[in-house]
């Protein structure tokens, strides 16, 4: 324990390192101390939300675009910097997926469903505040968590094979199916159809191109931006401009920015939960964020006295995905700190950036470079604080945002989301896609179809049919090895179990209306 | 009849016009910013070696290179895109032994012909190709694990990040030599396979050095031998395939500059000059070797050398992947 705060001191002495900065102003020489690590951490943390707010340009393709920026600092500054940029994005992202029902990315995808209905009552505000709060108690109990425990979580990580992943991509298509709020057959359909859209691309053992029709721009698959943007972002701009009285409601009905009381003590557990299923889905590789948001939000739905209004602009159904993705975002650097090993897309962009600073990841980062290690920690911390600090303010300006007026801020929204979805792969045919889910989408909505199942599943999909391959490849062919390791058996009993108690009530409840009839 | 011939004699002076313009835009090239396109994400080891190079480069062109990264197939998108770019020396590409040789036995629709549609610049440098092991691989030098492998082939997992990678290929030239088929798990990336290997999840794998380094420094996993001509400083210790008995095995990942065809010749040589350079300068050299890569000596530069490069790639990797049956 003892070691542990000495080694946070540090982590902070490096991120708080006053660097002289000589400068001459008329004709005299001047030198003052310059925090240069939490500036790039505050600018990081600045641009990460700027940029993830932009609708379609999640962290990935943030982080992508100002890799190069940073190749001119000093390394443990530029990885400072990168690491906020990385969770401001996040945090970004979620900003529009309450705002506009666009998720900036996959973990925020949950967040639409309530998030969105707030704003629609005028209630983006508190949703905003929540999701700031929310984020930064996350962040920091993630932060300790890292601090403390990285080393033997990571032996965790390692335990997780094929097998395990398979059983946990499982899991995560049953949370799919419970927080659907209409019919479970329309939800299992939409899981189904989000499966086979991320079936499309190379494959993965032979790469023979799959359902792709020839087409060179399928051959790598359908970009999550591309449907996100399409059946979330245009689709919806598509159907309010059918309901044009909608918009205005929202716009008159704009109250409060701060969270009541009320939406503070209904948050509190649903935060805290959040927290601790982040911080430890966040450790495995591949889907870790994801999963965590779509769990916290099951969970709270499962635990919740009113799981039915869950869907219509319940404020726990904010504050309980946007601490797990938060929390899971911060774990998520555990695999990468202690093995080197990149976890997802935009910790393999952190390691280009190390390896550019000519800092070789690895098992012996924390020994060799502990000022790395360490500073990284605590500017994370720092970084959370910063989020909040820049954005507690920000929720007012985005709030008004909502009251311009609609046929100025759609052809905004569409612009963005085009640039967006334009810069991810610099295609055009990227953009054309878009526009194919868009109408999809809005058949979808009109049929109440909900697009957040189809999603998860898209997400999903791949994780799942890769491991599922790989277990059987591993075990040549036997079934079994799904039920025989420990771990993945007792995911997959989690899954039965949940599917059970989410379909029962609904078995019953038809029994029940065929009775009556 | 008139009319054609007097049209053609104005196509012909328009084409005298536009050669002798090219040639003038050719002495004083380059006098905008240069793109150069890397077929691959940014970050990666590829991306990694074209930004060192590059900011060498155009402190000698005195212009700014600016870094395209396009990413997609196998890095054939980017080459695609930069074939069909104007070949006047303001797109180049940072072609790769994937995306300028094994390509044409991996993709049969390939939209380019590595050895016809690209005027080579010049070989930039290599990641050498190392043969790793699980931590607890029952084998203690590279004779034993080809002992090994050959006896328990068909127990054996091989992981490889993905059909078309560098590290699927070379252990598909591994595997040939020993004669063996183990069974091949794909992962999506160095990252994953890397991640199962130290796991103890697959039993042996082909990686470039610079995602093996940091495992075999912190003692996760094993690795038995390198595949170039003369050990590597990084891991010092390994020895080459030549010393420890399977001297067929040579392999790494190079990279290369390519302009696209019909590049103008004083383009080019500007450009293989600044290149030539750039792998000269020390500061640019220390961190290419940092990296454990592999910095071409006087022989190996320039364009010839890398056009014979190309089709000799091409000759060594196409039977092999056609033999694996692994095409699309």
């Amino acid at each position: 324990m003892y070691e542990l705060f000495g080694n946070l001191a540090y982590g902070l002495d490096v991120v708080i390192d006053l660097v002289p900065w000589t400068f001459s102003l008329f004709g005299a020489t001047f030198t003052i101390p310059v925090p240069v690590n939490i500036l790039l951490c505050l600018l990081g943390a600045l641009v990460g939300t700027l940029i993830g707010v932009l609708p379609g340009i999640g962290p990935i393709a943030t982080i992508a675009m100002l890799l190069p920026i940073t190749f001119g600092l000093p390394p443990v500054g530029a990885l400072i910097m990168l690491a906020g940029i990385y969770y401001g994005a996040m945090y970004g992202g979620s900003t529009t997926a309450i705002l506009v029902n666009i998720p900036g990315e996959a973990a925020s995808v949950v967040t639409t469903l309530d998030g969105f209905q707030m704003a629609k009552q005028g209630r983006a505000g508190p949703a905003l505040s929540i999701a700031a709060i929310g984020s930064f108690f996350a962040g920091c109990v993630a932060t300790l968590v890292i601090a403390a425990a990285a080393a033997p979580l990571t032996s965790i990580a390692l335990l997780f094979g094929p097998a395990e992943y398979f059983s946990l991509m499982v899991l995560g298509l049953i949370f799919a199916v419970v927080l659907a709020s209409g019919s479970i057959l329309k939800a299992l359909a939409m899981i189904v159809l989000g499966l086979l859209l991320s079936m499309v691309g190379s494959d993965l053992e032979t790469g023979a191109s799959r359902m792709a029709f020839n087409l060179p721009e399928l051959a790598d698959g359908i970009g999550f931006v591309v449907v996100a943007m399409g059946v979330f972002g245009f689709a919806e701009i598509l159907r309010n401009l059918e309901h044009t009285q909608d918009r205005t409601l929202v716009q008159s009905k704009v109250t409060g920015l701060m969270p009541t009381k009320k939406d503070l003590v209904d948050s509190t557990p649903a935060i805290l939960r959040g927290t601790i299923l982040g911080s430890a889905l966040g450790i495995l590789p591949g889907g870790g964020t994801v999963i965590a948001a779509f769990a916290a939000y099951t969970l709270e739905k499962k635990l919740s006295k009113y799981p039915k209004k869950f869907g219509t602009g319940v404020i726990e159904g904010v504050a309980a995905p946007e601490s797990a993705n938060n929390a899971a975002s911060q774990t998520s650097f555990i695999p990468l700190l202690t093995l080197g090993i990149p976890p997802n897309a935009v910790m393999a962009l952190m390691v280009g950036a190390m390896t550019i600073h000519g800092i070789v990841p690895g098992p012996q980062v924390m020994t060799k470079q502990p000022d790395l290690f360490w500073g990284m920690i605590a500017s994370m911390w720092i970084g959370n604080m910063m989020l909040v600090v820049i954005n507690l303010p920000l929720v007012g300006i985005w709030v008004r945002l909502l009251r311009v007026p609609y046929r100025h801020l759609y052809p905004m929204i569409l612009i963005f989301c085009v640039i967006g979805v334009y810069s991810v792969n610099n295609s055009p045919v990227d953009v054309i896609m878009t526009a194919v889910f868009a109408i999809v989408g809005y058949w979808l909505m009109k049929h109440n179809f909900e697009p957040a199942p189809m999603l998860l599943g898209f997400v999903l999909g791949p994780l799942m049919e890769e491991n599922l391959r790989r277990a059987m490849l591993i075990a040549r062919g036997d079934p079994t090895v799904f039920v025989t390791r420990p771990i993945s058996a007792g995911l997959l009993a989690l899954a039965l179990a949940l599917l059970v108690i989410s379909v029962l009530p609904m078995i019953r409840k038809r029994r029940d209306e065929v009775f009556v009839e | 009849m008139r009319i054609a011939s007097r049209f053609r004699g104005l196509l012909a002076g328009f084409a005298v016009l536009a050669a002798s313009a090219g040639l003038a835009a050719a002495q004083d090239y380059p006098t905008r910013p240069i793109t150069m396109i890397v077929p691959f994400a940014a970050g990666g080891p590829t991306d990694v070696i074209a930004r060192i190079v590059s900011e060498n480069m155009s402190k000698t062109l005195g212009q700014t290179i600016v870094i395209e990264n396009v990413v997609g197939a196998g890095g054939t998108t980017g080459a695609t895109r930069a074939m069909r770019a104007a070949p006047d020396g303001y797109t180049i590409i940072m072609g790769h032994m994937g995306t300028h040789a094994a390509s044409v036995a991996l993709y049969p629709n390939l939209a380019y012909k590595p050895d016809a549609d690209f005027e080579p610049i010049g070989l930039v440098a290599g990641t050498p190709i190392l043969i790793l092991a699980k931590k607890d691989f029952p084998a203690k030098d590279l004779k034993e694990f080809v002992a090994y492998v050959k006896a328990n082939a068909d127990k054996l997992n091989l992981a490889h990040a993905g059909v078309g990678s560098v590290s699927f290929t070379t252990c598909l030239l591994l595997n040939s030599l020993l004669n063996v088929k183990p069974t091949s798990i794909p992962y999506q990336g160095t990252g994953p396979s890397m991640n199962a290997l130290v796991a103890g999840q697959v039993d042996y794998m082909c990686d470039q050095i610079v995602n093996a380094v940091p495992q075999i420094k912190g003692g996760t996993i094993k690795a038995y031998a390198i595949g170039t001509a003369e050990r590597n400083p990084s891991p010092p210790d390994v020895p080459t395939t030549k010393e420890a008995g399977l001297p067929e095995f040579q392999a790494s990942a190079w990279n290369a500059l390519f302009a696209p065809k019909g590049t103008p010749k004083p383009v080019l040589d500007k450009l293989s000059a600044a290149l030539d350079k750039a792998l000269n300068d020390e500061g640019v050299r220390k961190r290419l070797l940092d990296l454990g890569s592999d910095i071409p000596g006087p022989d190996r530069r320039g364009q010839a050398a890398l056009a014979s490069l190309v089709k000799s790639e091409i000759a060594k990797w196409s039977p092999i992947i056609k033999a694996s049956g692994a095409a699309n």
